[in-house]
């Protein structure tokens, strides 16, 4: 049956097309009800035990109660076509949810193609709204569902919409609210998932009475959205993504395409009730009030927000953005900020999702029938505090909980959310691990059925047809070995170096051949884009392929054949390439060396057995080669990274120190950059559009401001126009300790950017130059078992040497461009992951062992300074008074990086050397942190 | 953009993959012309008038072993949306009018009409994708009904492919995603193909798969002309009287 569908459309110039659509009807769409005697039953999934009902739902309790329907406790649901259109329209978030949903197949989720079925689809009537016309839809199609299925089940409609449920009734249908179907089940824990009704509702009046003081408004009321759309169009609004300072959530940035820079926002007020990451409206302030509003803010901060230890940041990406609330107190320092400043007036787009953290310690409340509300405090402290009803309040109190955000409104301070579930208990370390998870959205969850599905048959073993292939070439003669660190059972890359007759060296890089496992469309491959890289937690490590594949089938383990993708260079001895090969082959390490192992074979004068000379000479080239990489300007940046050694039983921190960098991790480094450089040139010759690169912008001055401050202080004159430059000044700053230097250049990397992925067809040529290895071309290709973007190029440089067809995707440039962003979004979270798990052991590693130590002042502060530790890799604030006093007896000197104590002589300089008393307390219970005090 | 609902299996207009538009083909509309048709597919609608063999109007186009097949494609200015005001004898029409000529001179016999000229007009009266298919569609009903000598009938219809899988039939919103479009034109019975078209690129396997399935297209409508033609026939064949 044929229906059109016709309606009238605004092009983009303004003009008025009417539209005509074809809209096919058809009598072979199915139920779902498994106990259904007239349908097709081989897809359907509805099995309702006797009592229990089928039930349709309504956009709204889609919308808002999506984390009660992933609860398993509520099962056989109908979606039907017009709900889960409804639902993309509104909130694509959600919609994807809700799609996962009614995939899983372990739940009973059945779409239902109301709008396509003969008998069930509506046509809109005259004057109806489309809101009413879905309703209807709705009813007909719970109409149609009671009428088909008979006496078999019962039937019914859920929806919190009043005037719908009327009708649904006056129909003879069976309708309720959420709140009373849930309530119907008997089940308790289910009822803290609902999310409440907006704050209208009665039910919230009872909350705002008990507060009157909060009755009056907190925040200026959103303006609608005809007017924001009005005002954006004629420029007294600016619309953009508001992004939370995440050292400082009273400070905000919209960066508006309008007026071509960032808009700050000081303040809650002005914030208005936006979260980070919401897309808004932001009216720009006068500019005698940018001042105001910046002092504001402190009269506002009268949470307690401090400063906590970290690790020290390794990009300019971890670290603070250098306005910390010292200089906004003194706000002389800088007379009129030069950034405009404004304040939210709408929320175009939220983006409300569900944030980890505990709720805020506080005594249990009597009586009210056990309902408690309680504020929630997120890990995340961009985000606000989040108001709470629940019924399980002291067992909430001391675990971590995930909690949704459902409104916020203009009389109330904080946004009211519901409870979603616990992770455990604070403190304890699988909690914390999972939260750091969970924060960094990190999928931890074990592969699934469809992924193992994709595996080669195991054990595998390796089998004369893989020899048969023309294009994989048999390297097993050949000295093969690899270096990685101490118990690495991910081992991707190997190497050999074999002396050639001509006094060359023929230099070989064998990389795990995972593409030949890992074929494009399987959902293996999906399963692997999606997670983009391995993530390493201090005491687990969550892959990117399935167990078997990182561990046995693609590790390029000692004395077993395993297939490799090679890059082979004919090398003079003098690091000169002759000649670059790529080839798939088969490889057999002899060896499988930690890198101490490495280190201590190479520096054994008495060792002269072959693999040690394979390493002598290999060293000696890789030195050639970092020599001139380094005389290219590349930089060597140094980081604090920090080991830790584990109780193997209880998976305690037991010993915590610098991670060692000997000459065997450069020389691996040395000829991994040298693979991924060869194989970027490579594949960009073959594809200079759809090859997948990476990419370290250079830092722009701002950016290395911080640097230049504290190299001034101490009389240290940096060049930073170029990274050639920069290295040879790095070099040359040596001070009177031995440290000085490493510390100079750990300030360096900090103001860096991280590098990226992208697609060479998104940029031109000059912008794909990497500054901190100083190449023009750069890619990922050696570490294709833990990172997704080596995986691309392996099919990149396949199909670029013939041996395979190049996978669809790559002809897709939006959707190349989506996987970058992807990956570059993975990898960035992995590196936060794993710093926070780090963090999370100093923490734990510190609560029992109160230590004293030597610190750096990296930093001046107006109320004391922030120290690094290098043994520890940690930094932290020292403070000189107590919170509130004003710098009293300390004068702070901003220009020379240093605070006195007039009448003494006691001074503290920037890099200067202290001793601290580093201390775990717990100045609220269960939120244990560390302090560093002066000695 | 969603073409294929992954939940439920359904194009965007409630069709499956492998569904073909309503098609509706009528002969006879156009009296003064020595044959015609109106073929619908979906809400695409096309008109074709076939006027020949007749003597060549321009003597020096005239071939004298065969037949000389001309074709003129137009839009009505009313078949789309925004009612535009279009050129004559621009370039997609240039194009096409030679795609359709081709195709079916493939299954004119003309060498049994030397020194002669066939014209065939075909003009859109509504447009949703897929013209070319029906334009194709309709001239070869109007050849038919022109009593003009085949030796198979072309039909026509195309593929696409969006979300990862082949679409029969494209309409408007589907073929303006950008993805490849596949016309195929098929002497139905002879198994031939006289046509070929695809903007895009598309890897081996995947383009086979394409292809096959707008033949199915195509023999599917091959079949209903057939059903119409017969029709047609035994009217005839009434009136006359037998």
């Amino acid at each position: 049956m044929l229906q059109s569908k016709s309606f009238v459309k605004k092009t983009k110039q303004g003009r008025l097309v009417k539209v005509v659509r074809e809209h096919y009807l058809r009598d072979d769409i199915y139920c779902g009800a498994l106990s259904c005697t007239s349908c097709d039953t081989s897809a359907a999934r509805l099995s309702p035990p006797d009592s229990a009902s089928i039930i349709i739902v309504d956009t709204n309790v889609v919308l808002n109660q999506i984390d009660l329907l992933e609860n398993p406790g509520i099962d056989n649901v109908v979606v039907l076509f017009v709900v889960l259109e409804e639902v993309k329209n509104k909130n694509l978030a959600v919609y994807n949810r809700l799609k996962s949903l009614c995939s899983n197949s372990a739940r009973k989720f059945f779409v239902f193609s109301n709008e396509h079925h003969r008998d069930t689809y509506v046509k809109e009537m005259v004057g109806e709204s489309p809101n009413d016309r879905n309703d209807r839809a709705i009813r007909v199609a719970a109409r149609w569902y009671q009428s088909h299925l008979g006496g078999q089940a019962n039937v019914l409609l859920i929806t919190n919409d009043k005037e719908n449920r009327r009708k649904a009734v006056e129909e003879g249908l069976s309708a309720e609210t959420v709140e009373s179907y849930v309530r119907s089940l008997g089940r308790p824990d289910l009822l803290d998932l609902v999310a409440l009704p907006n704050s209208q509702d009665l039910n919230m009046a009872d909350v705002e009475d008990l507060r009157p003081s909060k009755r009056k408004l907190v925040y200026i009321e959103h303006k609608p959205i005809s007017e924001i759309t009005t005002g954006l169009v004629r420029g007294i609004f600016h619309q953009g993504k508001l992004r939370v300072n995440r050292y400082n959530p009273f400070e905000a940035y919209v960066g508006s395409e309008s007026i071509g820079d960032e808009i700050v926002i000081y303040g809650r007020s002005n914030m208005n009730r936006a979260f980070d990451g919401d897309t808004v409206a932001v009216e720009l302030l006068s500019q005698e009030q940018w001042q105001e509003a910046k002092s504001s803010i402190v009269a506002d901060d009268d949470e307690d927000e401090e400063e906590d230890v970290h690790l020290v940041p390794n990009s300019a990406d971890d670290a603070p953005r250098n306005s910390d609330p010292a200089q906004i107190a003194s706000g002389a320092l800088n007379p009129v900020s030069s950034r405009p400043s404004g304040r939210v007036v709408g929320i175009i787009k939220r983006n409300w999702h569900s944030y980890c953290g505990s709720l805020e310690p506080m005594p249990m409340p009597a009586g009210n029938g056990g309902i408690a509300h309680a504020l929630f405090v997120s890990k995340d402290r961009r985000i606000p505090k989040i108001r709470i009803q629940t019924r399980q309040l002291g067992n909430l109190l001391d675990k971590r909980i995930i909690v949704a955000v459902d409104s916020w409104d203009c009389l109330s301070r904080y946004p009211s959310g519901h409870y979603v579930r616990t992770i455990g208990e604070i403190g304890d370390r699988d909690t914390e691990s999972e939260v750091v998870l969970i924060e960094n959205d990190i999928n931890s969850r074990p592969f699934s059925a469809q992924v193992l599905a994709c595996l080669p048959p195991l054990p595998w073993t390796f089998s004369p047809e893989d020899l048969a292939n023309p294009n994989r070439q048999d390297l097993r003669h050949v000295r093969v070995f690899s270096v990685d660190p101490p118990g690495c059972k991910d081992i991707d890359d190997a190497l050999h170096c074999t002396p050639l007759p001509n006094g060359n060296f023929e230099v070989g890089v064998h990389i795990a051949d995972v593409t030949n496992f890992v074929h494009p469309g399987t959902s293996l491959d999906e399963e692997a884009a999606q997670r983009g890289t391995s993530v390493y937690l201090v005491e687990k490590r969550i892959d990117m392929l399935p167990k078997p594949l990182t561990e046995d089938i693609c590790s390029l383990r000692s004395d077993v054949e395993r297939l490799a993708f090679s890059v082979l260079w004919e090398m003079t001895p003098s690091a000169d390439i002759i000649s670059t090969r790529y080839t798939k082959s088969v490889i057999k390490s002899c060896a499988a060396l930690s890198y101490v192992e490495a280190q201590a074979r190479m520096d054994d004068s008495r060792l002269m057995d072959s693999l040690t000379t394979d390493l002598r000479n290999l060293n000696s080239l890789a030195k050639i080669m970092r020599q001139r990489r380094l005389e290219r300007g590349a930089l060597t940046l140094a980081s604090a990274e920090v080991k830790f050694q584990i109780d193997t039983e209880t998976h305690d921190p037991l010993d915590i120190g610098m991670y060692q960098i000997r000459e065997a991790n450069q020389m691996i480094e040395e000829f991994m950059l040298a693979a991924n450089v060869s194989v970027a040139e490579k594949i960009l010759s073959h594809f200079p559009l759809c090859s997948l690169l990476r990419r370290h912008p250079s830092p722009t001055k701002e950016m290395l401001e911080p640097l230049l401050r504290t190299a001034a202080a101490v009389g240290l004159d940096l060049d930073v126009s170029s990274s050639k430059a920069l290295a040879n000044s790095l070099d040359h700053a040596v001070g009177d300790d031995p440290y000085f230097n490493k510390l100079i250049r750990i300030l360096a990397t900090r103001c860096m950017t991280q590098a990226v992925y992208f697609c060479s067809g998104d940029l031109s040529r000059s912008e794909f130059y990497h500054y901190g290895l100083a190449t023009p071309l750069y890619t990922h290709f050696t570490s294709p078992i833990r990172r997704y973007a080596d995986v691309i190029v392996h099919r990149l440089l396949a199909a670029a040497l013939g041996i395979s067809t190049l996978p669809p995707v790559f002809q897709d440039g939006p959707q190349l461009t989506s996987i970058a962003d992807n990956l570059n979004y993975r990898h960035r979270n992995a590196q936060m992951a794993s710093r926070a798990s780090v963090e999370l052991h100093t923490l734990i590693y510190f609560r029992k062992r109160p230590t004293d130590t030597e610190a750096r002042i990296v930093k001046i502060r107006a109320n004391g300074f922030i120290v690094f530790v290098p043994k520890f890799g940690i930094e932290g604030p020292v403070y000189l008074m107590r919170r509130g006093e004003k710098n009293g007896e300390w004068m702070v000197d901003e220009v020379h990086q240093k605070v006195t104590k007039p009448g003494t002589n006691i001074t503290y300089a920037v890099l200067q050397t202290v001793k601290i008393h580093m201390e775990v307390v717990e100045p609220q219970p269960n939120r244990p942190k560390l302090e560093l005090t002066l000695l | 953009m969603e073409f294929v609902n992954p939940l439920t299996g359904f194009r965007l207009d409630g069709r499956r993959p492998n569904e073909m538009r309503h098609i509706r083909g009528e002969i006879g509309v156009v009296a003064n012309a020595d044959g015609s048709a109106m073929f619908e597919m979906g809400n695409t609608k096309v008109i074709a008038a076939v006027y020949g063999p007749r003597e060549v109007q321009n003597k020096s186009q005239q071939l004298s072993n065969q037949a000389l097949v001309q074709c003129e494609y137009s839009m009505a200015n009313f078949s789309t949306g925004d009612r535009m005001r279009r050129p004559k004898g621009d370039r997609r029409s240039t194009e096409i009018s030679l795609v359709i000529r081709q195709s079916l001179e493939a299954s004119v016999l003309t060498h049994l009409m030397p020194r002669s000229q066939i014209d065939i007009f075909v003009q859109v009266l509504q447009a949703d994708g897929g013209t070319r298919s029906a334009c194709i569609n309709a001239a070869t009903m109007a050849l038919a009904d022109a009593g003009i000598p085949m030796c198979d009938l072309v039909t026509s219809c195309s593929a696409g492919y969006l979300c990862t899988t082949p679409l029969l039939d494209l309409n408007y919103v589907e073929d303006s995603a950008g993805g490849p479009d596949v016309t195929v034109g098929l002497l139905a019975k002879m198994d031939k193909v006289t046509l070929l078209q695809m903007d895009a690129k598309l890897p081996m396997d995947i383009f086979e798969n394409v292809m096959q399935l707008a033949i199915e297209g195509c023999k599917a409508v091959a079949q209903y002309i057939h059903e119409v033609l017969l029709e047609n026939t035994k009217q005839l064949e009434s009136r006359r009287g037998k």
